[in-house]
């Protein structure tokens, strides 16, 4: 029997790609794929750690997406839900996907299958959010700046959308939990990484950071908001379905005010 | 610009517009020119929710909540005892821009009260979204109110702007159009309506010879009922409803719950129950008519004029109509399986795919997402513990509502306990 072999790789979806490619291409009998800073030593297998190869890893992904572009893209957003344990289950789903013939695989009633799409359509739905929840505010610098702190690693999937929207203004979204963001300074979407003193979400105080005219707005969308309310249809639990607790500290328009 | 003005202004003219339900942000697909600010998306935004749950996607206002005429169902009509204010054009544009940039909303909604003249009115709609297009660059979404009674010509530019136009018929039958709103003929309504469409119609066709032809109107046109305000049946307002999708080729029909804000015993008294429930089976029959290929006959009809309370308008048709039943799901076509309460529209597709490699049995069902509570008793499938008991309508009700918790249940049984 082969013995069995634990990836490790670098954390990035390319890194992830690789290992897959090494796999396949080695015939290794894989016990795990783990990131480099969370491996463990299972007691009966080698580990083998694989450089990230953009190349290897552009031919996995090509392969992928061959099959079925469904397929492509639930992989990377499942990966991107950063579930433990994800690596092996994207790396058998592959594995059936590569089986098929036809590449249409959609049988949802495999549990593997349909575990990926899950996870797939969970990340989806908070990359959604994002896209309506981040609430830039104006720096003095002319940046529309704002923080987010997603469940999942977002960040590459929403970087399009507001490229595409915000096209004439330069702004930078930084996800507080990963502790990087995305930069857009009118030419070109960049990641960069800050030494951020304050988070700002939305206190009352007002932080120097801003222009004036900043804090009236947000006066302004707040007094909006309180009066789209029908006071005689509310509804708590409805209202919090749609906009979870846990989003809140970043809306603006959940700021107590006076 | 003087802030606490706007502020001022901004609430009452947000407060004024908020029965207007329709905040569809979607359907329209303006990318964005010249690194410009802003697109469309075709799915639509919500970016936020107002505590009743409604989707916030738009600067939903008015521009002014002066108005010369005064229906009685409108808080701006002008016996209104309230404060008025007005926007001027380029405040609404900064507002827009200023919340725009912040990912705030998707767009502009303006409407407003009819201030002189529907013309005078509908002239500084148009120019406002104007100003928005040509000046600002700006290619998010905007939604104007069509102001009743407003003339051809600007009915035309206000189509080169908008992504849609709406006007709210509010009356779903022209005796209590009479009644409540005396100032507005049925004309005023339907003729914006007509040239909308003919104008989309036009435009469509020429795109199709010319494709650099500029977009008119390209979300389309949607209108607005109110329910529960002038004694009409669920029959007159579907029936309404199918009437205008139909001859103006309404992209949304919108049913409002009559929320009372007047005293007038021509309409129910302030304090009266809005009626949610019965606005969200509309909604729900909308849907059948819509995307499940039901005809507004099937589903309400001279001997059914009104629609359940108990139970969804989908599930009420099935149990009048237990003959068309049990379907096969492993053979059943798309238009059959629709028709099986308890299996949306997304479960139909995933039937389909999933069934060309197996025959599906009671677990693959659950874990693609029917309702079985609902579905069993009108369906079989690949297992032979499907439901063969002969029962019949009432039955078969009763054991549905025993196991199904619906949002609306608790405020059913109080409505209910009013009648025992
Ligand atoms: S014309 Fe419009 S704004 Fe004026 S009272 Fe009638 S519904 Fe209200």
């Amino acid at each position: 029997m082969n013995a069995s072999t634990t990836l490790v790789y670098d954390g990035s979806f390319n890194g992830f790609l690789t290992a897959v490619f090494v796999a396949f291409d080695e015939k290794i009998n894989v016990a795990d794929i783990q990131k480099n800073n969370q491996s463990q030593n299972g007691l009966f297998s080698e580990t083998e750690t694989v450089f990230t190869n953009v190349e290897k890893a552009k031919r996995v992904w090509n392969g992928i997406r061959n099959k079925s572009h469904n397929a492509i893209s639930n992989v990377y957003f499942a990966f991107l839900s950063e579930a433990e344990g994800v690596e092996m289950m994207l790396y058998n789903y592959i594995q059936k996907l590569m089986r098929t013939k036809n590449g249409k695989y959609l049988d949802y009633s495999d549990s593997t299958v349909l575990h990926i799409a899950q996870l797939a359509k969970k990340v989806g739905r908070e990359k959604h959010r994002m896209e309506a929840f981040v609430r830039f505010q104006l720096t003095k610098d002319e940046i529309y700046f704002a923080n987010i702190e997603p469940d999942f690693d977002v960040l590459p999937l929403i970087s399009k959308h507001f490229r595409d929207r915000y096209a004439d203004q330069k702004w930078l979204i930084y996800d507080v939990r990963r502790k990087y963001g995305i930069y857009y300074d009118l030419d070109h979407v960049e990641m960069v990484s800050l030494n951020l003193k304050d988070i700002h979400h939305n206190k009352t105080v007002k932080s120097d950071a801003f222009t004036n005219e900043e804090y009236e707005y947000q006066t302004l969308w707040n007094d909006y908001f309180k009066s789209t309310n029908i006071a005689s249809r509310i509804n708590p639990k409805l209202h919090k379905q749609h906009v979870p607790k846990r989003y809140w500290k970043y809306l603006s328009e959940k700021k107590v005010t006076a | 610009m003087n802030f606490e003005r706007i502020r001022e202004k901004l609430n009452i003219l947000a407060d004024a517009a908020k029965y207007d339900v329709s905040c569809a942000s979607s359907g329209s697909d303006r990318s964005n020119k010249n690194n410009g600010l802003g697109n469309a998306s075709k799915m639509g935004i919500c970016h936020t929710y107002t505590a009743d749950g409604r989707c916030v996607s738009l600067l939903k206002i008015l521009l002014t909540n002066h108005c010369i005429f005064d229906c009685a169902y409108c808080v701006t009509r002008k016996s209104n005892d309230v404060p008025r204010a007005a926007f001027k054009v380029q405040e609404v544009v900064d507002l827009t821009i200023n919340f725009y940039r912040r990912n705030y909303i998707e767009g502009l909604f303006l409407s407003s009260g009819i201030f002189k003249s529907p013309d005078h009115t509908m002239e500084r709609l148009v120019a406002v979204a104007k100003k928005l297009r040509e000046e600002e660059n700006f290619n998010g979404y905007i939604h104007l109110k069509s102001i009743p009674g407003a003339s051809d010509e600007l009915m035309y530019q206000a189509g080169l702007y908008a992504d849609r136009l709406s006007v709210n018929i509010e009356v779903p039958t022209v005796s209590g159009l009479k009644l409540l709103a005396p100032d507005k003929k049925h004309e005023d309504f339907t003729k914006p309506m007509e040239k909308v469409k003919n104008e989309i119609v036009r435009y469509t066709t020429e795109r199709k010879i010319i494709k650099s032809t500029p977009k008119y109107a390209p979300a389309g046109q949607s209108t607005q009922m109110i329910v529960g305000a002038s004694g009409e049946s669920d029959k007159d307002i579907m029936y309404s409803a199918s009437y205008y999708y139909k001859t103006y080729n309404m992209k949304r029909v919108y049913y409002s719950g009559y929320v009372p804000v007047t005293h007038d015993s021509r309409l129910p008294a302030i304090g009266s129950k809005v009626p949610m429930l019965r606005e969200n089976r509309l909604y729900q029959t909308d849907w059948l008519l819509r995307f499940y290929g039901f005809s507004v006959g099937e589903l309400l009809n001279t001997q059914h004029p009104n629609l359940d309370m108990d139970v969804d308008p989908k599930l009420s048709w099935a149990l009048r109509n237990l003959h068309h039943f049990p379907v096969d799901v492993n053979s059943a076509d798309k238009h059959l399986l629709a028709r099986i309460p308890g299996i949306g529209m997304q479960s139909v597709y995933k039937i389909i795919k999933a069934r060309k490699f197996r025959k599906l049995n009671w677990d693959h069902l659950k874990k693609i997402g029917v309702a079985l509570n609902r579905a069993q008793y009108f369906m079989v499938c690949d297992s032979r513990l499907w439901e063969r008991r002969d029962m019949d309508a009432e039955k078969i009700k009763g054991m549905i509502l025993q196991t199904s918790s619906g949002k609306f249940r608790n405020q059913y049984s109080t409505q209910l306990s009013l009648f025992n």
